[in-house]
């Protein structure tokens, strides 16, 4: 296509919006409306053309497809792009809720729009260039650069305390890559290459994968967040703008976990071994803890952001259980939470678009005058809690389950998520929706507009789609994941692995 | 056939759910209603052809749900007997109380709305019952779940209704905690969660152990105990039980239907349907036996000072899933089946009745307030009185047969507990007969109490402190004239009076009598040495009269404090305050539980919150390092000071320093 690949289409796509919007002269209302038609059909083709590439990804191979390579800055260093069954599904869901966040900045947004249109744009060529890079160095050049827009979007676009929020967010975000940039330059100094698919055959002695898992943890660590690093999350969440809480917790929290999938759990066997005894403490703290502090929490974006938390926690304890139903459901797990708490943050900036404020207790009884807003929110609400039938399920049910025939002790204190989470969400619920509506403010309030059910619509019926029928995204990761699993074990009979066995004795 | 069976009601749902308001409320009614009830005559038909003829089991696959790895899961329905008696239970209560709520509701202007929850909660409990698997039988556990949620909140105006419903999730979300850990650990033993598979390897399973939870467990016990902690929290067993009866708070209709009849029986079905792997884990059946049987007590004797008529009817529906249990524990899982069958429609029957009462008392449900409505309504009075007769186990209605057959089989076990569970539900027969006439007499009978002001109260009204109803007094200041229902709601009531008298009878040698094995055929197992219902049969005479003798003490009681001598139930609360009070406040347990987990979870959370996440993580992370980093900075700027002997000063110091290390270091 055009001399280069679809992947590469896909990554630059948005930067084509970019520069009409920028060609765009004058501040008045139809130059708005122009730049927001730009970005918006921009983000669909994208969006379309993901669909396309899906629609000819092999999900029969775990091989990466779609790849371009093509030199670069000479000595090793190249620019290559390619994906596999377990970064695909995330392009693929970048491309997708990126229309759900120009929607949803429709009318929200008040000054320099043209500035929130172009830095969303700039971060959704970074973020899928993060899944998309076979190559280490280009892989951190977009997984840190997709720091700055967000920074920039939380503090132009945010609350009150957007000034705090966005540089906790930057600090706790760039101390985590600076490590991994150290251990990057390591690992180039092993292999010669910074090329990922040398980078996945290559066997880093025990000793150093300690440390380079570690370098690697850090970074991953704050993105997905695990606790304890994950106190910059509530607050960027609360302060950023709708459309900001439906990438950070959509897309940017993913990437954690795709680094975990694509770096430590493949190229640094032994010491992932060694450490999944602290990623499963940390995810059950995680889980167990955020619970407790979402439940008590008064704000609802906070509230959900705590929930998101427990929800990664999961993500991470799946992914080390080295199981096929541990990391494909935490893949799944991933993705569906990309909807559901997408769909939760839109869901809050409906009522928040109309009141202008997030307390719960400035709410109640909308029911009697938002009913369908009462459907909408009620299923993302089961689709938190886990439901069978939603697609939360799915990624609970297969990370627990993965994780038991590893280690039971885990699983047991991580299922105690399943009535935590259930407590929350519901008072949640309770609080904001159910009730009588006696708040004199709250008495004009309108039920969702078009604008609002194209937003949350088909997001109801994804939600359920995958609950239903999930194949579509496990049947496209499994490959991938089998592989891993395989590669995996391999690794562990390798005679070399003193590290391992050492570990597995101590067991 | 089972496809449109399970089907409709989904059908139904969609369209008074999404269409409610542009069909309007009579066509919503209409279209659930109708699909209900062909379901159920369609559920017969299968009943017939599965489970009094001679078709085997049949599993039809409608599609993969998902397979990952050795985990498969399949959307599959799975018809055998077991399998079509709960599809005429569940079909057939449910079609009736559509038909029932048609008069009920008729005030109600969100009606598109119930009918869509009764239909989606229909469907639910098919998939639960049609399951071929342990994650489709879960994934209708949890869909009841949710319809019960939203049917105890439906009135979500009512703060009591909210929290009532957000309990019944919660605590039903603790059982379902062991579910899961059950389905995890069945998947660790035997690779697969579908039925046909997990019982082949069953046998072979027997004395083997595995290794959870740091330690070697005999694996069939672990197992069924952790499913069994699903089915305490779905049939609210000892210690899960609290959110029943709060669960009162939703529609009557509702209650017949969920909290009575069916959802709350899935845990009865679950174990029969599991027997397989019951049957070889004899101490998981005896903690059945003990947990059943407690709950049969314990929740008779809070039924009999309740004064909310539907709570007295929750609790009875407690104690009697407690016999049920009793039933399945002692072995006998046609026992524990056969009471669940029977129990549906003398119990729907009990709660329709109650509705008939309150709608008749304009939703008054305080039977306090009650009385003397015999020749009001008489057509609810004897069926109210035929469904009494019913569960306290009269001769000959469907009660007799098949509750005095697990306490026959309690007698006859060996198993561990089974002695325990013999007496505790022999004296709950007592209790049962006393709370139920209580029940029949405080509202039919005597002088009518519902034109009086307080006043004239019932004794009891002084130590009550938890009368959730006080804001329905307003009722009583006008005088009412009660009147009986429209034939929407007496058709089913009749319907479900010729059930209770005579279900018993029609079926009790197909469940538990000679012919069982040919009207199961292998639905449900009984090993090579499970005799019980063999042993039963063989029980003295004096343990069939026992129960007939507490009958009728519970029935004379009732007589005696609630139309002889009124005066009398004061006076036994005043001669053991401590125990009335204990009683009346439900063991404590709604108490107890707040104290031990509510507000823990709160306080914890709050801690973390405060303490943790902005106390320690924040001050100490990023919060820290920006303000260190402005320390520091200030101190740089210090630095800076401009003159010259400042830096000579420190470059002297620096050298000083390093000399020293350099000469320490060389040394060494």
């Amino acid at each position: 296509m055009f001399g280069f690949g679809i992947l590469t289409c896909l990554t630059f796509l948005p930067l084509v919006g970019v520069a009409f919007i920028l060609c765009l002269r004058g501040d008045d209302e139809a130059t708005w409306q122009n730049a927001k038609y730009a970005a918006l059909i921009t983000t669909l083709v994208e969006m379309l053309l993901s669909f396309y590439a899906w629609g000819h990804f092999d999900t029969a191979s775990s091989a990466f497809q779609f790849v371009e390579e093509r030199g670069w800055f000479g000595a090793g260093l190249v620019y290559k792009l390619g994906v596999d069954g377990m970064s695909f599904p995330f392009v693929v869901l970048t491309a997708f809720l990126m229309p759900f966040c120009i929607l949803a900045s429709w009318v929200s947004i008040k000054v320099r729009l043209k500035e929130y249109l172009i830095a969303f744009l700039v971060l959704e060529t970074l973020m899928i260039g993060v899944f998309c890079s076979l190559d280490l160095v280009l892989f951190y050049l977009f997984f840190e650069g997709g720091l700055i827009p967000m920074f920039l979007i939380i503090g132009i676009w945010g609350g009150k305390r957007r000034i705090y929020a966005s540089f906790k967010f930057f600090l706790y975000t760039l101390t985590g890559s600076l490590l991994m940039l150290l251990a990057i330059m390591a690992m180039y100094g092993v292999a010669g290459t910074t090329d990922i698919t040398v980078l996945l055959k290559t066997h880093f002695p025990p000793g150093m994968q300690t440390w380079l898992w570690l370098a690697f943890f850090a970074s991953f660590a704050v993105k997905m967040p695990m606790w304890p690093v994950h106190t910059w999350l509530p607050d960027a969440h609360v302060e950023a703008p709708t459309a900001g809480s439906v990438i950070l917790a959509g897309i940017m929290l993913k990437m954690g976990g795709y680094g975990f999938l694509r770096f430590s759990l493949p190229m640094f066997p032994d010491a992932s071994v060694y450490f999944a005894p602290l990623v499963f403490s940390l995810s059950i703290i995680a889980i167990i803890y955020t619970s407790l502090v979402a439940l008590v929490q008064e704000d609802m974006k906070k509230l959900i952001a705590y929930s998101s938390v427990a929800h990664m926690g999961f993500v991470t304890m799946g992914l080390f259980s080295f199981t096929e139903q541990g990391i494909q459901g935490a893949v799944f797990q991933m993705v569906s939470h990309g909807i559901v708490s997408g769909a939760l943050f839109l869901c809050v900036g409906v009522v928040y678009d109309r009141m202008h404020t997030r307390d719960i207790a400035a709410y109640g009884g909308l029911v009697n005058r938002m009913p369908r807003y009462a459907v909408a929110f009620m299923v993302f609400t089961m689709a938190n809690v886990g439901l069978p039938g939603t697609s939360g399920f799915i990624g609970e049910f297969l990370t627990l389950l993965g994780t038991f025939q590893v280690n039971s002790w885990v699983a047991l204190f991580a299922t105690t998520g399943v009535i935590l989470s259930a407590a929350y969400a519901l008072y949640l619920y309770r609080r904001v929706v159910f009730g009588v509506l006696d708040k004199e403010n709250l008495k004009t309030i309108l039920d969702l507009s078009p604008r609002e059910l194209v937003l949350l619509v088909p997001l109801v019926v994804l939600t359920i789609f995958y609950g239903v029928h999930p194949s579509p995204i496990l049947d496209g990761s499994s490959a991938s994941v089998a592989a891993l699993v395989k590669s995996h074990e391999v690794a562990m009979a390798h005679p070399t692995n003193k590290l391992a066995s050492a570990a597995k004795a101590a067991e | 056939m089972i496809t449109v069976v399970v089907a409709l009601p989904l059908l139904g749902f969609l369209i008074a759910g999404l269409f409610g308001k542009q069909i309007g409320v009579r066509a919503s009614e209409l279209v659930t209603t109708t699909f209900l009830m062909v379901s159920a005559v369609l559920s017969w038909v299968l009943f017939i052809q599965h489970a009094l003829g001679s078709q085997p089991e049949s599993v039809s696959l409608i599609t993969n749900w998902f397979t990952v790895g050795a985990v498969k899961v399949d959307w599959a329905l799975r018809v055998d007997a077991l399998t079509a008696v709960m599809l005429v239970v569940v079909n057939t209560v449910s079609a009736l109380v559509h038909l029932y709520s048609m008069g009920y509701m008729h005030e109600d202007p969100a009606r598109p709305r119930f009918f869509a929850y009764l239909s989606l909660f229909t469907f639910a409990m098919l998939m639960l019952v049609t399951a071929d698997n342990l994650v489709q039988m879960f994934f209708g556990w949890e869909g009841v779940g949710l319809a019960s949620y939203l049917l105890i909140g439906f009135w979500y105006y009512k703060p009591s209704a909210n929290a009532a419903a957000i309990k019944a999730f919660v605590v039903n979300r603790v059982g379902d905690f062991g579910f899961l850990l059950g389905i995890f650990t069945v998947f660790m033993i035997t690779q697969s969660v579908s039925f046909e598979t997990i019982f082949a390897s069953a046998p072979g399973l027997a004395n083997k152990s595995i290794h959870v939870f740091g330690h070697d467990f005999d694996a069939m016990t672990v197992a069924c105990l952790l499913l069994f902690m699903g089915a305490m929290g779905k049939s609210a067993q000892f210690l899960l039980h609290t959110w029943l009866p709060d669960a009162m708070e939703g529609p009557t209709p509702v209650s017949a239907l969920i909290h009575a009849a069916t959802m709350v029986t899935a845990g009865v079905f679950m174990v029969a349907r599991l027997s397989p792997l019951f049957e070889q884990a004899p101490i998981a059946l005896a903690f059945v036996t003990i947990v059943g049987a407690t709950t049969c007590f314990f929740a008779a004797t809070i039924g009999c000072v309740q004064n909310d008529i539907k709570r007295v009817i929750a609790y009875s529906t407690c104690s009697q899933l407690g016999y049920m249990f009793v039933g399945l524990g002692v072995g006998g899982y046609g026992l524990g089946v056969f009471h669940l069958f029977t129990h549906a429609f003398f119990k729907a029957l009990l709660f329709l009745c109650a509705g008939s009462v309150i709608h008749a008392m304009h939703h008054e449900q305080d039977m306090r307030h009650m009385g003397g409505l015999r020749t009001k309504i008489p057509v609810t009075f004897w069926t109210m009185l035929i469904g009494t007769c019913a569960l306290v186990g009269f001769p000959l209605t469907s009660g007799y047969f098949s509750k005095d057959a697990i306490i026959e089989a309690a007698f006859a076990s060996h198993r561990t507990g089974a002695l325990y569970a013999y007496v505790l539900t022999t004296v709950a027969v007592g209790l049962t007969s006393f709370y139920s006439f209580r029940l029949t007499f405080m509202t039919f009978c005597g002088a009518p109490r519902w034109q009086a002001t307080h006043g004239d109260d019932h004794a009891i009204a002084t130590h009550d402190g938890h009368d959730a109803h006080a804001s329905h007094d307003d009722h009583h200041a006008h005088a009412l004239d009660p009147h009986e229902s429209p034939k929407t709601m007496l058709v089913p009531l009749l319907v479900l009076s010729v059930g209770a008298l005579f279900a018993g009878a029609a079926f009790s040698s197909h469940f538990i009598g000679e012919s069982q094995a040919e009207f199961w055929k292998g639905a449900i197992f009984y090993g090579p040495d499970n005799h019980i219902l063999h042993d039963m049969e063989e029980v003295p005479v004096v343990v069939k009269w026992i129960p007939m003798l507490l009958l009728a003490g519970g029935f004379l009681v009732a007589c005696y404090g609630y139309l002889w001598r009124p005066s009398a139930p004061a006076a036994w609360a005043r001669t053991a305050p401590g125990l009335y009070r204990f009683v009346l406040n439900k063991w404590y347990f709604d108490e107890l539980y707040d104290v031990l987990f509510v507000k823990p979870a709160f306080w914890i959370g709050r801690v973390l919150w405060h303490r943790g996440d902005q106390g320690i993580i924040d001050r100490f992370g990023p919060d820290g390092v920006s303000a260190s980093v402005v320390v520091v900075t200030r101190q740089a700027v210090k630095l800076q000071s401009g003159y010259i002997y400042h830096y000579a000063f420190a470059m002297l110091i620096g050298v000083t320093v390093f000399i020293t290390w350099y000469l320490v270091g060389g040394v060494r």
